[in-house]
């Protein structure tokens, strides 16, 4: 079985801070990591391998530094990596990206499965594997919670608001996974870390790729960012410091005095 | 359109720790901007000697963009009746196209769904474009996509909105990538910019520590998601009616590569989060997961769906259905309860634009205190029964 993970090198949003003098963002000593869920995805992959056997290659488009976030995935257990940058590629939004890592998955031919994570916590978009699975011209299940393989066909359970649809698939097939107790990542391992220093990863540029100038980085962009800005911040309301039961009374005479109950 | 950096330059590096995306370095005290710009133009505020610089540069235009009009509403069914995101989006939808001058459509794609169109007049709409066939009974990829881009191809439309759902994150970017247009995800804010017509579609990014309004300025249909709840509901008025365009779906069995074999309902109400008017979420403050039956004896009270933190799901008190927050579900209800909660930015990225935010927590420092406009320093165990209680006899008065 030929299964690619696409992965996202992000900053750990959970450690990003607002500069409460500039209002800005403060980028600095903040980690780079692997897009958490991209990780609950590798695990899904890694688990079809060694159930069925095959090969795993991680994926991913960035900058040059983004190879570290593919290492990280060669130490837990993928088998290949392919890092797809270049110049051409920046600014792209999610139709620019979709349509530049479909070329790439043309390039490393035949695949059964591709799995995303559900989304990166940096855009929060969950539109590149969607999108992916359209130029590619493949079927796609989203907000995957467990998966299994019998013979060509897949069966997945995949979350809605209340509860969960399974759904058969005929394979090839575009999966976005969930955060899942079935999925939790597995650590890297020394022997794994041993080969992800060995490993030579390829680059591909856009001339390595079939891919047409205009549709690359920001020129094949629809949206433009047109500003960013912090968003406006609530205002601390009262804070009631007293015994329960009086805490509680003030609490739903303020309520009922604002109307809100 | 490119960022450009002048000689005047002073390499303070203001604009380095400030930009969003990491991508100016200093070098040889001047700032360069690399491949991870997106010309966002952050920078360009920044800069204390106004030494950066965004060039709008007009691309050739690739569509006709005037014969594109109409706001148009995907309206989501769900066990035969409109999800609330759908009549949201429709109050909203109205506003934009008011604004443009153009009318505002409904989307009804299922099997025996025409019923429903009332409701989408009621709420604001002059049309409903009705697609009806056995397949469409249920949401599947294919089915939706096929149907939504014959709809786009035939009548054109300016704008789409849809629910950032699961089925409406799915569905978007499909049909988006289809037609070859811009989508932007999970918006909260809509608007029209005075200056060029176009949507200015505002969504949260970073996991909610910024914002960032976004334009499709080239490319038609303009395509967003928005969150549930953001919006209110508008109050029906069914005396207004509108035209209802029924259309001939194309889509065939053997189109649709996804089978569905089975729907399990895991949760009641109380995970109904999306469409909940208060919420009552717990905390890993709740100390164990015995204490949640405090969180949910006060939300059976008030009617309220039950929502839990990262850290309660991850210790395994609740399911990941109940979870709120930047890895969970987004929700803005009326009344939200965060008890025991601590307050982590993805969380409050979840939940922050609820309208009223209570939050009740033994540690006086918790970050919640920062956004809550009642707080109570306190111990759930003894709150929550108090408060319990009297909403009871509230009720029951």
């Amino acid at each position: 079985m030929e299964i690619v993970v696409c992965i996202k090198q992000v900053p750990d949003t959970t450690e990003v801070k607002i500069d409460p003098v500039t209002n800005t963002l403060i980028r600095q000593g903040v980690p780079s990591i692997v897009n958490p869920f991209d990780k609950n995805a590798l695990e899904a992959a890694l688990q079809l391998r060694d159930s069925y056997g095959g090969k795993v290659t991680v994926l991913t488009m960035g900058p040059p530094q983004a190879k570290d976030a593919l290492k990280e995935c060669l130490s837990i257990g993928a088998d290949d990596a392919i890092l797809v940058s270049d110049r051409a590629f920046g600014g792209s939004d999610t139709l620019a990206t979709s349509y530049t890592l479909k070329a790439a998955i043309d390039k490393i031919g035949k695949v059964d499965v591709i799995f995303c994570g559900k989304q990166a916590i940096d855009g929060d978009t969950a539109q590149v594997g969607p999108e992916m699975a359209e130029h590619l011209g493949i079927a796609q299940v989203t907000y995957v919670a467990k998966m299994d393989i019998d013979g060509d066909t897949a069966r997945m359970e995949r979350e809605n608001e209340d509860g969960y649809e399974v759904i058969k698939v005929k394979l090839p097939v575009l999966v976005s996974v969930i955060k899942s107790s079935n999925y939790e990542p597995r650590y890297p391992t020394v022997k794994g870390a041993i080969r992800a220093n060995r490993v030579e990863i390829p680059t591909w540029t856009a001339a390595d790729l079939d891919v047409d100038e205009a549709r690359l980085g920001l020129k094949g962009s629809s949206t433009q960012v047109q500003k960013i800005f912090t968003p406006p911040q609530r205002v601390q309301g009262v804070v009631i410091n007293k015994d329960a039961r009086e805490a509680a009374t003030e609490l739903l005479l303020r309520l009922v005095e604002a109307k809100i109950m | 359109m490119s960022v450009m950096v002048s000689k005047e330059c002073i390499g303070c590096g203001a604009c380095e720790a400030g930009c969003p995306f990491g991508a100016i370095k200093m070098q040889d005290g001047m700032a360069i901007i690399d491949e991870a710009c997106t010309q966002c133009g952050a920078c360009v505020d920044i800069c204390p000697v106004g030494a950066i610089s965004r060039d709008e540069e007009t691309k050739q235009l690739v569509i006709d963009k005037d014969a594109y009009k109409d706001v148009w509403v995907s309206l989501e069914v769900t066990d035969g009746s409109l999800k609330n995101v759908g009549l949201e989006l429709l109050g909203e939808g109205r506003k934009l196209a008011d604004i443009m001058g153009q009318k505002l459509a409904g989307v009804l794609i299922g099997e025996n769904v025409e019923k429903l169109a009332k409701e989408a007049f009621a709420a604001g709409a002059d049309k409903v474009y009705l697609v009806e066939a056995p397949e469409l009974a249920h949401y599947s990829t294919d089915g939706y996509t096929a149907t939504v881009v014959d709809l786009i191809t035939i009548y054109r439309p300016s704008v789409i909105l849809l629910g950032a759902t699961n089925n409406g994150r799915d569905l978007g970017p499909r049909v988006a990538c289809r037609v070859g247009t811009g989508l932007t995800a999970d918006c909260t804010g809509l608007g029209i910019d005075e200056a060029t017509g176009l949507v200015a579609w505002t969504r949260p990014a970073f996991g909610g520590n910024i914002m960032a309004t976004i334009f499709c300025p080239d490319n038609r249909p303009q395509m967003g998601t928005v969150r549930p709840s953001v919006f209110k509901k508008p109050v029906p008025d069914y005396a207004k009616s509108g035209e209802v365009i029924k259309v001939a779906s194309k889509v065939k069995a053997e189109d649709i590569r996804t089978q569905i074999i089975d729907i399990v309902h895991v949760c009641t109400a109380s995970c109904n989060l999306e469409e909940a008017e208060i919420i009552v979420s717990g905390g890993r403050g709740l100390g164990k997961p015995e204490n949640f039956c405090y969180v949910e004896d006060l939300a059976n009270a008030l009617g309220a769906a039950v929502g839990a933190s990262r850290a309660a799901v991850d210790a395994g008190w609740k399911p990941h259905l109940h979870q709120v927050g930047q890895t969970g579900k987004t929700v803005a209800p009326k009344i939200y309860f965060a008890c025991g909660i601590s307050g982590a930015i993805q969380h409050l990225a979840g939940m922050s634009s609820s309208d009223t935010i209570i939050a009740i927590n033994k540690d006086p420092d918790a970050p919640i205190f920062k956004v809550a406009d009642y707080g109570i320093v306190g111990d759930i165990k003894e709150v929550l029964p108090i408060l319990t209680e009297e909403f009871k006899k509230m009720k029951a008065s």
